[in-house]
């Protein structure tokens, strides 16, 4: 049946709302490419040294309590018997979460055609990799002497002639994790290549030459290559797509298939990665709207951007809080004493206001983003962004020490409190994160520019008949 | 317009080719559309940006093999993926695990999952990277000061290899410039 464009009477025609434009109008692949590249080339304003100072002090302050660590042991952490996973995984699984917006934005959007992702993916691959680089850090430190623990991770040939054991989701994780990790860097280098000869043939030093030269492997932008390259490119997408659906899905089984209330759940794996893409895009909101306004790049970075990003995390957010509420009900529905005790303790137990303060950030500061007015006020976004950061790490912590807290027997339940060098490690790994993101927009072109090219009138061009 | 380049003494070893620039990539995608229905074959053309058009014409419409090639990576990463779960846990070291059979198949599927998408990734990379010969330390056409300058920027370029069976310095010159060149130029070897 058609449904063609025919007014009825009496009836004006609907206005189609004005969309705003990916990029904005008046760009060529010549001033796309010199904007991008003068981020770079150009002088870094005073701003970029004093953070990348105060970031450094962080990894300082990481690698200080690492080798604390390493000296003493995990007892100067707060873990304890009842809550054996404390900071350690918290914070795991709030970096993997983060850097799924990546992975996200460059694969599932570039397979659903939207081509508003072309400003935004570079960065938030980039933020992909330092995030799960991060993330990695705490599982293995947890161990306690990482170079003794890789034998029960990784499958290789030891003295003891052991192997790790399949059936379990900790070695699933390693896998997926690292899988991750490994094909996200591939991914990003991919792209990175035809951008890296543009700064080559950019740069007038020999050393910036020789050093762009190298990475871009003598890239020089043969129709024959891109034949094959917009293959591999699609290919990765495609593979990628599955990969991060899976990733924060094994990550959610380390709690599933374990046998505390509040962790066994179903619901864990899709729970799960909707809060990794919600906590992504708020991280990348979160770092976008200050890169963006430094660095002059709004004609890039237009409203569309802003206003898409805040629908998406208003959808993750819903899925998130409905996720809340099914597990409440699940826990009623149950009838198991020691699944509603769990519900109890989560809401009116000694930790009552973490549980408030994830209700507040992930619940309710999100809800603004139904209006077109929130998602356009870059302020608003900045803002309800940090709620979601902080909202995502209150879940990370009510889901595992607060289940861990008190679980079957009253005789063994305890409290859980981190300290200085839980938070010495968390906030090392922050300031890790944001001085490999400054490093970052220093050496590397933080937008894509190879692919922001093509989206200029320029680019457009009438297929031939083929014949 | 012809530009001042030397001229080199005619001999088929010393040139690569002849390389054409264009103002737009729409020029650059019609010319390369008449150097194709002209014959020539041994071409390529380079742009800052993918222009998928373009990259037909000039691969004559051939596939691109990079995904058999990440197919191909796919089934061996899930063979070796399902081979090592196997061999450790039922032929080096059979443990009873929870009452769990040693070829544990549902539970060896995430690992699986994994090493197939590992595996095919990585030679979906590789591969795109050997079939395009990079990385090349060198190239002919980078002897080109225009292409040095432009193609990675906003140039639009044609170049007509002189290993193709039609190709003749004069002749072909002339060709590219009826096709709407800005400049032609040679490319030493």
């Amino acid at each position: 049946m058609s449904v063609a464009a025919t007014p009825r009477l009496g009836v004006p025609p609907i206005q189609p709302p004005v969309d705003p434009p990916v990029i904005a109008p008046g760009h060529s692949p010549a001033s796309v490419g010199d904007k991008i590249s003068s981020v770079v080339f150009g002088k870094m304003p005073l701003w970029f040294y004093v953070g990348m100072a105060v970031t450094f002090g962080g990894v300082m302050m990481l690698l200080t309590a690492l080798t604390k660590l390493v000296f003493t042991g995990i007892g100067i952490w707060g873990n304890n018997n009842p809550v054996g996973w404390g900071f350690d995984i918290i914070n795991f699984v709030w970096w993997i979460g983060i850097g799924h917006a990546g992975t996200l934005i460059s694969a599932i959007l570039l397979l659903l055609r939207q081509e508003w992702r072309t400003s935004i993916n570079r960065f938030a691959e980039a933020m992909t990799l330092f995030a799960v680089a991060c993330a990695l850090l705490f599982p293995l430190f947890h161990t306690g002497r990482p170079w003794l623990a890789v034998y029960w991770l990784l499958p290789y040939p030891n003295t003891m002639g052991i192997w790790p054991n399949f059936r379990s989701p900790l070695i699933w994780d390693v896998f997926a994790v690292s899988t991750y990790g490994s094909v996200s860097l591939v991914f990003w280098f991919i792209g990175l290549v035809p951008d890296l000869a543009t700064f080559r043939d950019r740069t007038r030093k020999l050393w910036q030459k020789k050093v762009y030269g190298a990475l871009a492997m003598g890239w020089r932008g043969s129709a024959r290559h891109w034949h094959n390259y917009e293959s591999a490119y699609l290919l990765l997408a495609g593979l990628s797509t599955p990969l991060v659906l899976s990733v924060h899905s094994v990550v959610s089984f380390d709690f599933a298939s374990g046998q505390v209330p509040g962790w066994h759940s179903t619901i864990f794996p899709p729970y799960f990665v909707a809060g990794a893409v919600f906590a992504g895009f708020a991280m990348v909101l979160t770092l976008m709207i200050p890169l963006r306004k430094a660095f002059g790049l709004e004609d890039f970075i237009t409203p569309k951007h802003m206003d898409n990003m805040g629908k998406v995390m208003l959808v993750t957010g819903l899925i998130v809080g409905y996720g809340y509420i099914v597990e409440i009900f699940t826990a009623w529905y149950s009838g198991n004493i020691y699944e509603w005790y769990m519900i109890h303790n989560r809401i009116f137990g000694p930790y009552r206001f973490i549980w408030m303060s994830l209700i507040l950030c992930n619940v309710l500061a999100i809800q603004p983003l139904w209006f077109r007015q929130a998602r356009k006020s870059v302020a608003a976004l900045w803002i309800i962004s940090m709620f979601v950061n902080f909202g995502m790490w209150f879940e990370r912590f009510v889901i595992i020490p607060t289940s861990l807290h008190r679980d079957f027997l009253p005789g063994s339940w305890g409290m859980y409190y981190p300290t200085r060098w839980d938070f010495a490690t968390f906030f090392g790994t922050i300031g890790l994160f944001l001085a490999l993101m400054f490093l970052f927009v220093r050496i590397f072109p933080a937008l894509a520019m190879f692919e922001m090219k093509g989206l200029t009138p320029d680019a457009i061009v009438k297929e031939p008949v083929r014949g | 317009m012809t530009t001042l380049t030397p001229q080199l003494p005619d001999g088929p070893g010393d040139l690569h080719g002849l390389m054409a620039e264009y103002a737009t990539a729409q020029q650059l995608l019609d010319a390369a559309g008449q150097a194709h229905r002209a014959g020539f074959r041994a071409m390529d053309a380079y742009t800052p940006f993918p222009i998928e058009a373009l990259s037909e014409v000039i691969c004559d419409h051939q596939k691109s093999k990079v995904p058999l090639i990440c197919l191909s990576g796919g089934v061996v990463g899930a063979l070796a993926g399902w081979g090592l779960e196997y061999w450790t846990s039922a032929i080096d070291y059979p443990m009873n695990v929870g009452g769990k059979p040693y070829n544990s198949w549902p539970a060896f599927i995430p690992v699986l999952f994994e090493t197939t998408v590992l595996f095919a990734s990585f030679a979906a990379a590789i591969g795109m990277f050997l079939l395009n010969g990079l990385p090349a330390p060198y190239h002919p056409v980078f002897n080109v000061a225009r292409f040095r300058e432009k193609a990675s920027r906003d140039g639009y370029f044609l170049c007509i290899e002189a290993q193709d069976g039609m190709f003749d310095r004069s002749e072909t010159r002339a060709f590219l410039l009826a096709t709407g060149a800005l400049e032609v130029n040679d490319v030493e070897r």
